[in-house]
């Protein structure tokens, strides 16, 4: 197992310098936007006295190479900074108590997991028992059925899945509510109820790819001689698949399925603006639009890690499902 | 159905007008209880009980419209009533205005209300670095005196008619003295709820203040829940299914959906909220008034209202008093589109085609540049050639409003005929967005300081429509439309005739002035 915890230290400190790149990436790129942070809060109101005061403020007018510096040595400190809206409040109305950063993102990030983790829950054992009974019954009208469903599910916008769903389970049959805001205090089994329409919407993205994988690999392995021995000492095809050919699969599998999970911590805003939910996403895209940089800095590091780790994550998983990976000659 | 009131009037269906008509109760007595769940767009991460932050409906209706009060308030049909004052007066000169505080008023912590709270909450506008947006309304106090426990005298430094009306801003709330800071961070205020639980940028849950001032004429809920809901068709949704029972901004294209629904009711109520085309009056060509006469006939007003509103709006004559204004001259001949007028005026001017650009974006208002190139087409028959410039919406009002000669915009309106002057067309102010100022009009300006001071309604009256008079004639803001409120409620939800037209949902006070029916 030594040769697997060096991996995943040298995966680690790779990750490290991912976050590194992304980060200058993302402020680079949020400030060559047009507009800045004190343009896009004044909006009709900006008058170039006021810009120039939430600048100075703000310390916008200094030189962007600085300010970089100085927010990845907060960082480095454990400090994601303060966000711009909350400073600049601060500046504008005297002494109140500051949210950082962190205690903004936190209840945000996780609704975004709770969420995140109903989706899972339901999508990942449904794509992988659609998968492997399509592969029992390859192009069959079951395989052919599932096919068409989970790949025009996967095919429409989120928006439109969303509404679909709006419409059948709570406007013609009012079973789920279609607003979702949760609060803090809400007691888990209204938090679930509330969570369920976004997260069979998320479900019907997410499904087709993973189910697919599933099928594929299956089917490919069901060539090998080994399966061919298998079956010839006659034992039931349910039994040939999960049994004998799941486990070798179940690389790509893994990495499929974490490949989506990171889709679902980073990529829901859509659904989230749709069913009203808090999740991290909107709260992206706000700062985003006024250019809130701390704030941004901050989700894409999330965002990133996020994909970071479920990807390390994967890779050990097929390492250790492996036995040649796992014991290299 | 006869005229209702001057400020307008709510257009809630045909079945209302049919009631009103016949002479039948137009409502039930108001009931007490229920919770109200609204849903409504206008929440940020950063908002807090701060009034001097406020800037958006979900804030000024939680605030505001529940849980504080302010000295006055502006009623439903426009009149002025007191709120956390009783009575006012001014001196003849309208420099020094004293209030009678209401008694026996109590803070949600129980602390009494008083003379104090008042001065200590107006301060907190003032200051070098305060950046209020009520900050040019505090201002123009030159003292404030406490003359009791429950009166104060306000000095000003030049007489202003309007000081009680102004002093209903949303902006300028009453907080308890010496404990402001705690206030703002809890939401400690007077009004008619208190609060339970408050997310910024998600909800705020409010309960109804047992024994409170305003009896039981407001106030008819038992709790209230806003929640923030910043997707129109998410909006829409959630009032279908029952979610809510009430949202405001109704998306126009899917309006008629609502209608069809018998469980829903849309509310359209005509306001000051306009969408405008300044033009820089010190720049060529439009300092000349005959181009701009040109274009004030070459714009198609209606069919402005008809496509860019759907026709949830009113045409414009080319001034910022609208219909929720006191001082409205509805009665001013309506400008409208004629290629032969406009083509008379160019000519006047030495003219014989024109060509200008016109820069638009969606930041200025929703279907901006659509509305550009509506008047690129019509003004093309009169020989003026528009060039429709489709700027960024990001830095729009930074890089081209104030800046580019002919743009589009957007105002909210304001309560008052000269804060809606003075913050856009007194010589000299910042947002003053087309140079209007004494080489354009002397008399306009001369009104605007008279008016301002005049304590006498009938002779404020004609100084302002005069001024309404010259900016139709010669103004350099083409205002072609007034956007209404649309709204809409649950048909359990009861509601007063009237609906306030200075903001959205009954001025930001359902809370106060809706019921269950």
């Amino acid at each position: 197992m030594g040769s697997v915890g060096k991996i995943i230290l040298q995966r680690l400190a790779l990750g490290l310098l991912t976050l590194l790149v992304v980060s200058i990436v993302i402020f680079t790129a949020v400030n060559m936007l047009p507009g800045d942070f004190a343009e896009a809060i004044l909006g009709q109101g900006a008058t170039p006295e006021a810009v120039a005061a939430i600048r100075r403020d703000l310390g916008l007018d200094q030189n962007p190479v600085m300010r970089y510096f100085d927010w990845l040595g907060g960082v480095l400190r454990g400090d994601l900074g303060t966000s711009f809206a909350q400073l600049n409040f601060q500046a504008n109305m005297g002494a109140t108590s500051l949210q950082t950063v962190a205690s903004q993102i936190a209840p945000r990030f996780s609704n975004t997991m709770f969420l995140a983790g109903v989706t899972a829950a339901i999508a990942v054992p449904v794509s992988l028992a659609l998968g492997i009974l399509a592969a029992l019954y390859r192009n069959s009208a079951f395989d052919k059925g599932a096919n068409i469903f989970t790949l025009s599910s996967i095919s429409s916008p989120e928006f439109f899945l969303a509404y679909v769903l709006i419409l059948f389970l709570a406007v013609l049959n009012p079973i789920l509510p279609s607003l979702s805001n949760i609060y803090e205090g809400m007691g888990f089994a209204e938090r679930l109820e509330r969570t369920l329409l976004p997260a069979l919407t998320l479900t019907l993205v997410v499904t087709a790819h993973m189910m697919r994988m599933t099928r594929a690999a299956i089917i490919q392995l069901l060539a090998s001689p080994y399966i061919e021995m298998a079956r010839l000492k006659g034992i039931s095809p349910m039994r040939v698949i999960v049994r004998h050919a799941l486990p070798n699969a179940l690389a790509p599998i893994v990495n499929v399925i974490a490949l989506n999970l990171a889709y679902l911590i980073t990529g829901v805003v859509v659904v989230e603006v749709v069913f009203v939910y808090p999740g991290i996403g909107q709260l992206f895209v706000d700062a985003v639009k006024i250019r809130d940089i701390p704030m941004v800095q901050a989700c894409c590091l999330i965002f990133a890690t996020a994909y970071i780790l479920l990807n390390l994550t994967a890779d050990i998983l097929s390492i250790v499902s492996n036995p040649r990976l796992r014991h290299p000659k | 159905m006869t005229r209702i009131s001057r400020r307008g009037l709510l257009r809630s269906g045909a079945a209302a007008g049919v009631l009103a008509a016949t002479g039948l109760p137009l409502r039930a007595q108001a009931k007490k209880g229920g919770r109200l769940r609204a849903g409504m767009n206008g929440a940020n991460t950063s908002d807090s009980w701060d009034g001097r932050t406020h800037s958006d409906l979900f804030m000024i209706a939680s605030a505001q419209g529940s849980v504080f009060d302010n000295l006055t308030m502006i009623a439903a049909d426009g009149s002025l009533q007191g709120e956390l004052a009783e009575s006012w007066e001014a001196s003849s000169d309208a420099k020094t205005w004293t209030f009678n505080l209401r008694q026996g008023v109590t803070f949600h912590n129980g602390k009494a209300f008083g003379a104090d709270d008042v001065i200590e909450s107006f301060q907190m506008h003032l200051g070098e670095e305060s950046k209020s947006a009520a900050k040019p309304i505090v201002e123009t106090i030159e003292e404030m005196k406490k003359l009791g426990e429950h009166q104060v005298q306000f000095v000003l430094k030049a007489g202003s008619a309007d000081f009680p009306y102004l002093v209903s801003d949303y902006h300028i709330l009453i907080y308890p003295a010496g404990q402001i800071e705690e206030a703002i961070q809890q939401g400690i205020g007077t009004g008619l709820y208190s609060v339970v639980s408050f997310e910024p940028g998600v909800r705020f849950v409010g309960r109804r203040v047992p024994d409170h001032y305003k009896g039981d004429t407001a106030g008819h809920f038992d709790e209230i829940e806003y929640i923030a809901i910043n997707d129109s068709t998410a909006r829409m949704n959630a009032l279908m299914t029952g979610q809510v029972d009430a949202i405001n901004r109704i998306d126009f294209k899917t309006e008629a959906l609502l209608k069809a629904n018998p469980n829903v009711m849309i509310q359209e109520v005509p306001c000051n909220q306009q969408y405008t085309f300044p033009m820089l009056t010190d720049i060529s060509p439009f300092d000349q008034v005959n181009v701009r006469k040109a274009l004030k006939y070459g714009i198609n007003r209606q069919e402005m209202v008809d496509k860019i509103l759907l026709g949830h709006g009113v045409v414009g004559n080319d001034t910022p008093i609208g219909p929720a204004n006191q001082y409205y001259h509805g009665e001013m001949e309506q400008l409208a589109y004629d290629p032969d007028q406009a083509k008379f005026y160019l000519k006047e001017a030495g003219l014989d085609s024109l060509d200008i650009e016109l820069s638009a974006s969606e930041a200025a208002f929703t279907g901006a540049v659509d509305a550009a190139q509506l008047f690129q087409a019509s003004a093309g028959a009169a020989g003026i050639n528009i060039r429709v410039v489709q700027e960024p919406s990001d830095g729009y009002w930074s890089n081209v409003w104030l800046k580019k000669p002919f743009c589009a915009c957007y105002w909210s309106g304001r309560a008052t005929e000269d804060w809606m002057f003075s913050t856009a067309y007194e010589a000299g102010v910042p947002w003053n967005d087309s140079q209007w100022d004494e080489k354009d009009s002397a008399r306009f300006q001369e009104l605007l300081v008279m008016a301002r001071a005049n304590l006498d309604s009938d002779s404020r009256r004609d100084q302002y429509f005069e001024m309404q008079q010259i900016l139709r004639d010669e103004g350099g803001v083409l205002v072609p439309m007034f956007a209404n409120y649309v709204q809409a409620i649950s048909s359990k939800v009861g509601t007063p005739d009237t609906i306030g037209n200075l903001w959205q949902m009954d001025n930001a006070r359902m809370a106060e002035r809706w019921w269950f029916s």
